[in-house]
């Protein structure tokens, strides 16, 4: 029995601790503090960073690295003293006008950022930052669907010249139609059958009237849902990106939730500014003269009174894209486009209307509680969501317009503007804050310091330990313990981009305690072969084997449970959940394979006297146990 | 330490009376006196002040300490003229009032606050942390643990014997009971940091288990003469020296991370040095004892027929 490693084996081993190490390594690059400024007006130039640099010298604070970087301009500093002092000085420097934001700024050499090589992410817990979670209102993305139909209906029955005795929202999910012939309901019905997949069409006669019940099924309720939280994700991830934080989490928690976290921001009122500008977009015609005044509702434009007609004819849902550019003669102008049910939809209604003018309203979502009195005479809070409209285009139509149409006649101002607006105002639903927690930098860098010498610490002891005890063989296990904390951290930096949390480093640490259980389980059954009276090699091997069983049950059960962790929970439980199953995969290989192949370096292909591996225990009898 | 042979499982009968009646004191504890939850659980209040000069967060500890605001934590919050003060529920104030109770405390806070210092100070804002999350988060926790506990239940049973599930289970619950039982009568807070450490006390815990069990099989597939009860008395004498070095360096690294780690994973270490002494105790006397009482028997752990060749192996 040689206890020989092929090379290929070896050659292996050594790649995927190279691979570990290369990868670990950009951990070590502290980012520097920073401070990006950034303008929704316009991009800063050369001269807004002498203006910073006045700003700075005048605060008496060091800095350094101020360039312009992708439109905003970012100045390195310090500290975090001198990153908050410098972010007053800037404020008062540049004005309201201006988004001065808290930011960490990489140092990673280029080269590894080209091989993919980055830094962990850490949660808010360890770098401090602000976390906000946000409710989408699902029933009014329902409901907004539902008139959008009822305005489609609408449409689709005076093209086809049928009549109806009135149209209804009889709730959020049910639209009813009635007529005043069993003939015009069956018309209807085959008008509308084709148009409105999504649903349920059923007759019934309610008095003298002949209705056509339409209603939405709960696949489609339950698709609108997702697509409703996807689209307000895909949003939100827009504003964020505004704000110029460098890696911030957008994500879904739940069916109707979604959680949002910046981290290095320490300024929430900047965030919730951006954030909660909450807003949906409707277009609607101007109402004709002599309207009834049922029809419309009367909006302030520039200082004008304008009557908009209630009929929506678009909702902001359909814009699929905004900006605010320059025609071929120079002039400001704002490009919408459409998907292609939103290009159908006001192409129907435009090519009737030239000549009228179109409406576009912002309509903002806030809540306010209100304190009402139960019947037990308890005070009950509740969250009320109300609108707030607001008329923010007031144009001619020129022409019947199509999935791509323009705004023109605006000054560039008001161009970029609108287009800001309108881009804020396509979301699906709207959304409140929940909840709202921000996180001290000064409280996230003590966090990450005492976890960084609690791993230290940790590890230390159970290297020592491991040496005294098992000698040789207590070396080859710490070898391989260094190895897989560096393949953890490998694995979380670039593999699976983990966010590493405060109990994700203490599921590292407890990785570190627990790793060392299959060396233990190993080297205790080698020592038992030698007592029985094995020769080392031999001992080695049947070691090895025999605890492999045990070593892959035990490991197996635990991934079991991180995996189930992994599924259910989230926030720290997945965080720690994360750890654990990335910890169980890299300590089954460092510790089998890794101090195998260094054991088998050591002793293997020799003749071997005797295994430095601590005391031998005397052999165990099998069956003497006093009583 | 490994020479002798302790008869474990003589006195398994008297550590399972003790077992039980720990588990009792936990389960009466839990029942009466509940758990310290956290701001995680419970809704918190948060108070924003802004300062128009820099503020020591110390000195607004020690301030806020003197006016009986003993569980106050600040934090700064934007720039070094902005704090944050959050504070956890009042008992005294009916659920229904906390959120207007919120705005009192900020405003009595602001007024203590500005008796000790001679900045002017502005309250920026006061609310209501709502525990919805965190609460959503422990049932997802507790349900977690039903799963886990029954899939490990089924994974144990197929790849060694129902018997050996049912140990492995009673182990654990065994092992949660009591922890959560110490955290209810010494009035520790839990939160979600603990939570998470209950759930590493089921990987723990059950490691230990399976080791052990693992070899009461081997054993009971190699040796030829013997009662079950020295059958898993070996397998407890063998795999001692293995379990008491593991429960050693596991608590080498968790008293490291109490004493060096700070205060946020403090409560973390705790609970799971205490699953770790408690997991350590149960691998030992209440597994293997639950795999006795079940009767276990040589034939549960036979080999299939196809895989006998396997025995010819060993020497």
């Amino acid at each position: 029995m040689l206890n020989r490693y092929p090379a290929w084996k070896n050659a292996l081993i050594f790649l995927v601790v190279l691979l570990g190490l290369l990868y670990s390594v950009p951990n070590l690059y502290p980012d520097d503090e920073a401070i990006q400024i950034s303008s929704e007006l316009s991009p800063l130039t050369e001269f807004d960073i002498e203006r910073a640099t006045t700003a700075l010298e005048a605060a008496q604070l060091n800095f350094f690295g101020a360039a312009i970087n992708d439109e905003s301009l970012l100045v390195r500093l310090d500290s975090v003293e001198d990153q908050l002092r410098a972010k007053t000085a800037l404020e008062n420097a540049f004005g309201p006008d201006y988004i001065i934001a808290l930011n960490l700024a990489p140092t990673t050499p280029a080269w590894m950022q080209s091989i993919g090589a980055g830094k962990m992410n850490l949660g808010l817990d360890l770098q401090g930052g602000v976390h906000f979670l946000m409710e989408v209102d699902m029933d009014a993305a329902i409901e907004r669907r539902m008139e959008d139909n009822l305005s489609n209906v609408r449409s689709i029955l005076r093209e086809e010249r049928i009549r109806s005795r009135g149209l209804t929202l009889v709730d959020s999910t049910h639209l009813e139609i009635r007529f005043a012939t069993s003939d015009d309901r069956s018309a209807a019905r085959s008008a509308l059958i084709t148009n409105f997949p999504e649903l349920q069409l059923q007759n019934s006669e309610s008095g003298d009237f002949f209705v056509l019940d339409m209603r939405m099924t709960q696949d489609v309720i339950l698709q609108i849902q997702r697509d409703t939280i996807q689209a307000n994700r895909t949003t939100l991830i827009n504003r964020v990106d505004a704000l110029g934080v460098s890696e911030p989490t957008v994500q879904q928690q739940g069916a109707n939730r979604i959680v949002v976290e910046l981290p290095g921001v320490q300024d929430p009122a900047q965030a919730i500014r951006i954030l909660q500008r909450i807003a949906t977009l409707e277009f609607h015609l101007e109402a004709e003269l002599g309207a009834s005044s049922l029809s419309y509702e009367a909006f302030d434009y520039q200082g004008l009174s304008i009557n908009v007609n209630n009929d929506v004819i678009l909702q902001g849902d359909r814009i699929s894209n905004v900006r605010s550019s320059l025609d071929q003669n120079g002039l400001p102008q704002v490009q919408i486009s459409l998907d292609a049910q939103g290009g159908n939809q006001i192409n129907r209604v435009t090519r009737d209307n030239v000549g009228r003018l179109m409406d576009i309203l912002l309509i903002e979502t806030k809540s306010r509680t209100n304190t009402t009195i139960d019947a037990e005479g308890n005070e009950v809070d509740e969250v009320e969501f109300y609108e707030e409209k607001r008329l923010i285009s007031h144009a001619r139509i020129n022409s019947a317009l199509g999935r791509q149409f323009v705004i023109t006649g605006l000054s560039s101002r008001e161009a970029n503007d609108l287009s800001l607006l309108i881009s804020s105002g396509s979301l699906a639903a709207p959304m409140t804050i929940v909840e709202q927690s921000v996180i001290g930098p000064s409280m996230g860098q003590e966090n990450l310091d005492q976890g960084i010498r609690g791993v230290q610490v940790a590890a230390a002891l159970v290297i020592l330990f491991m040496l005294f005890y098992y000698r040789v063989f207590g070396l080859a296990a710490n070898i391989a313990l260094i190895m897989n904390i560096l393949l953890i951290f490998a694995v979380m930096s670039s593999i699976i981009p983990a966010t590493l949390t405060l109990p994700g480093i203490v599921g590292i640490v407890l990785t570190v305690g627990m790793a060392v259980d299959a060396n233990v389980l190993i080297f205790t059954r080698i020592r038992e072969e030698i007592a029985e009276g094995s020769s080392p090699q031999r001992a080695i091997d049947a070691g090895y084997d025999r605890a492999f069983t045990t070593i892959l049950d035990a490991n197996l059960t635990t991934f079991l449970v991180a995996m189930v962790l992994f599924t259910i929970g989230s926030g720290p439980v997945k965080g720690f959940a994360i750890t654990l199953m990335i910890g169980i995969i890299t300590s089954m290989f460092t510790a089998i394979v890794g101090t195998r192949a260094l054991i088998n370096l050591i002793y293997g292909g020799r003749k071997v006297e005797a295994l430095s591996i601590g005391t031998i225990p005397p052999r165990t009898e099998a069956l003497t146990v006093e009583d | 330490m490994l020479s002798k042979q302790y008869n474990f499982m003589g006195v398994r009968r008297a550590a399972a009376m003790g077992s039980l009646l720990l588990v009792l004191i936990s389960l009466g504890s839990l029942a009466t006196r509940g758990l310290d939850f956290g701001l995680d659980f419970t809704s918190g209040t948060s108070v924003r002040l802004n300062f128009s000069e820099s503020v020591a967060i110390g000195e607004v500890n020690t301030a806020l300490a003197e006016g009986g605001y003993n569980d106050a934590v600040v934090v700064s919050f934007g720039s070094d003229r902005d704090i944050r003060i959050i504070l956890p529920v009042d008992e005294s104030v009916a659920e229904a009032d906390q959120a207007s109770q919120a705005v009192r405390v900020g405003e009595t806070i602001t007024a203590l606050l500005a008796s000790s210092t001679a900045a002017d100070i502005t309250l920026e804002g006061s609310d209501y942390v709502s525990a919805k999350v965190g609460t959503e988060l422990a049932e997802q926790g507790g349900l977690g643990m039903l799963v886990a506990l029954g899939i490990i239940m089924v994974y144990i049973a197929v790849r060694f014997q129902f018997k050996f599930s049912v140990g492995a289970v009673v182990a654990l619950a065994h092992d949660l009971i009591i922890t959560l039982g110490l955290f209810s009568v010494f009035g520790m807070e839990f939160n979600l940091n603990t939570l998470a450490a209950m759930l590493a006390i089921i990987g723990y815990s059950l490691n230990d288990t399976i080791v052990v069990s693992d070899r009461i099989r081997e054993n009971f597939r190699r040796l030829r003469s013997g009662s079950p009860a020295d059958m898993v008395n070996v397998s407890l004498n063998q795999t001692l020296g293995r379990t008491i070095i593991t429960s050693f360096t596991t608590l080498l690294v968790l008293v490291s991370i109490l004493l060096v780690g700070g205060e946020s994973t403090q409560g973390f270490a705790i609970a799971l040095i205490i699953g770790v002494v408690v997991g350590t105790y149960s691998s030992i006397y209440i597994a293997s004892n639950v795999i006795l009482m079940m009767n276990v028997t040589r034939e549960d752990l036979m080999i299939p027929i196809k895989e006998g060749s396997e025995l010819d192996d060993i020497p």
